[in-house]
């Protein structure tokens, strides 16, 4: 990374100044670092810690983050399974935040992301160092091995970019998280996320625009793209679900679990919504 | 009587060369290269030829041999394509139909890790069985895939043969004069703008001793060999006080182009790629079933590329 040592330490008292328990719940967080302060997977703690400054300030006092149950992640390795919304993952980031700041012990969560991301310049080498990786299944397999917290949106793309009118709707699912939970015995905690759908509400996708820059979608916002509006955003854990079965399994059986995650979101979110008083307050 | 010997093709450069000196004296060597061997102990038994013509073919008629070190391939981006492919293709089937006429029990074929190619959406440790997509990119690579994928051919259809094909990580070493050696010894190297790709580096002498891991009985298939670790480019390029240049992706791969073609870069464009997108894959098959754990720490292996 290009960012310069001493703005890096800027960042780092920074982070520090918001969190003040910051020095200690670092050294709870177990990564296997080598010689050169990176885990195999590319994660950089230190690097971490900096980087994280912004999104904790948006945490803080841009989005103003209420969490719900997130004593309920247990420890081990876990899946944690989320709606996607908002255009631009500032949804994956929160609850990255909210498990580095108010979990104990704090997590390093690991989002699967999509495969386009190690393609863009700067975006690929921040992601890999603050410990996300390319989402395919054998390094979730992998993580899920080293006991990692893994953060995946079944809905991908077809979550982040949908129309603001299809809000907190969730999209069709992809299978592959059952396949791996039941292959490796991992709990499932489905976390509901408010307030993204309204960060960065799309009228309308240009898709020929999408198509040409080799992006997933190209959404038309009233804010410019990548400023999110200041919607309060709520966080809720729920309960760990345990599945079993086999993960060759045909389609329909494991439709049927997918199904029940779904379901479960689905109408966790839908009560959240009825029950939020306002979208920016 | 004599002891049978182990073959090693592509002796006569660096890597054959260290490798030699490893087995020295714990197994009777039969050299094969076109190549003079500089420096060779008096004691070594050294057959100057090229591996397609009919005078190898007796080194292993007359040569009592028990197993064979396929090294004989070549990387050298400014040969021709049908060069390249006759010597290393060609060369290789040649060799191994040898092995199976002569009674040879082992071969070991060095492939590299770099036939699975770097791309944005590599697992972060692929295994062998992830597909070999560098030839969709590389012509230099190709050969490396075609001889691969030949040697795998091979596995199955002479199974008395003990076929074992290794794919190293880059492998770095002072003397070693390979494309990711010759990069880490730029004092300013061109690096891509934003990225970053997590790389790989074994030691020329751990690379060797995993070829010699593979000679032990009972060891056959295909398998990755890793050094000691995984580290950013940046801070490999740290660790030896380099100051790279980035440069912007889309402008880097034209403008590397035209200076090749001037002849003022020895890298071909696709090499790029590498420091664009992750090929880092998971060894531990090979240490499980082997017993091989390179010697040396990560800071040595990055040292090692500025001479001991």
């Amino acid at each position: 990374m290009a960012l310069s040592d001493r703005l890096v330490s800027a960042l780092r008292s920074w982070t520090f100044s918001m969190v003040p328990s910051a020095p200690e719940r670092i050294q709870k967080i177990p990564t296997a670092k080598n010689e050169f302060g990176v885990d195999p997977f590319g994660l950089d703690v230190e690097f971490t810690v900096a980087a994280l400054a912004p999104f904790v300030w948006l945490y803080q006092h841009w989005f103003r983050v209420e969490v719900q149950g997130i004593e309920k992640v247990p420890p081990g390795r876990v899946l944690l399974v989320s709606n996607h919304s908002g255009q631009l993952p500032f949804d994956a980031a929160m609850i990255g935040v909210a498990l580095l700041v108010e979990h104990d012990p704090p997590r390093a969560i690991r989002a699967m992301v999509e495969k386009w991301v190690p393609s863009l310049p700067f975006i690929s080498s921040f992601m890999a160092r603050v410990g996300q990786v390319v989402g395919t299944p054998e390094n979730c397999r992998r993580l899920l091995a080293a006991d990692e917290t893994i953060l995946v949106f079944p809905e991908g793309v077809r979550g982040i970019s949908k129309l603001y009118r299809n809000r907190y709707q969730l999209q069709e699912f992809g299978q592959g998280f059952m396949r791996l939970a039941l292959e490796t015995d991992t709990p499932i905690v489905p976390v509901a996320v408010v307030g993204a759908e309204e960060q960065a509400p799309a009228l309308t996708d240009v898709k020929p625009l999408a198509k040409l820059l080799g992006f997933p979608a190209f959404p038309i916002t009233p804010t410019l793209l990548p400023f999110p509006l200041p919607a309060k955003y709520h966080i809720r854990f729920g309960e760990p679900m345990r599945f079993t079965g086999r993960p060759d399994d045909e389609e329909a059986s494991l439709a049927k679990k997918v199904q029940i995650v779904r379901g479960e979101l689905q109408s966790t979110l839908n009560r959240m919504v009825r029950e939020r008083k306002h979208v920016f307050f | 009587m004599e002891r049978d010997g182990v073959a090693i093709t592509g002796i006569s450069g660096n890597l054959g060369r260290a490798l030699a000196k490893l087995l020295h004296g714990r197994e009777r060597i039969v050299g094969i290269d076109r190549r003079p061997f500089r420096g060779r102990p008096k004691d070594l038994e050294m057959h100057e030829v090229d591996i397609r013509r009919n005078k190898a073919e007796q080194v292993f008629q007359k040569g009592r041999i028990r197993a064979l070190i396929h090294m004989g391939i070549m990387h050298d981006p400014r040969m021709s394509v049908e060069d390249h492919h006759s010597f290393n293709v060609l060369g290789t089937t040649r060799v191994l139909d040898w092995c199976v006429r002569y009674g040879v029990r082992k071969v070991v074929v060095l492939s590299s890790a770099d036939v699975y190619g770097p791309s944005p959406d590599n697992s972060n440790f692929l295994t062998e069985d992830a597909p070999l997509m560098a030839s969709q990119r590389y012509s230099d690579v190709r050969d490396l895939v075609a001889v691969d994928m030949y040697a795998q051919s091979f596995f199955y259809r002479h199974p008395q043969v003990e076929t074992v094909v290794v794919r190293p990580v880059h492998i770095v070493g002072p003397s070693i004069k390979n494309a990711p050696s010759n990069y880490l010894r730029i004092q300013r190297p061109w690096t891509l703008l934003g990225f970053d790709p997590m790389v790989q580096l074994i030691h020329v002498e751990d690379a060797c001793a995993a070829m010699v891991a593979a000679l032990r009985p009972g060891v056959r298939g295909v398998y990755n060999v890793v050094g000691p670790g995984e580290a950013p480019l940046s801070a490999i390029l740290r660790e030896l006080g380099r100051e790279p240049v980035p440069v912007p992706h889309f402008l880097a791969r034209p403008l590397l182009g035209q200076l090749f073609k001037l002849r003022f870069a020895s890298f071909p464009p696709p090499e790029l790629d590498h420091l664009q997108w992750g090929c880092t894959v998971d060894g531990g098959r090979f240490a499980k079933e082997t017993g091989f754990a390179p010697r040396r720490t990560m800071k040595e292996t990055i040292q090692s590329v500025v001479g001991e």
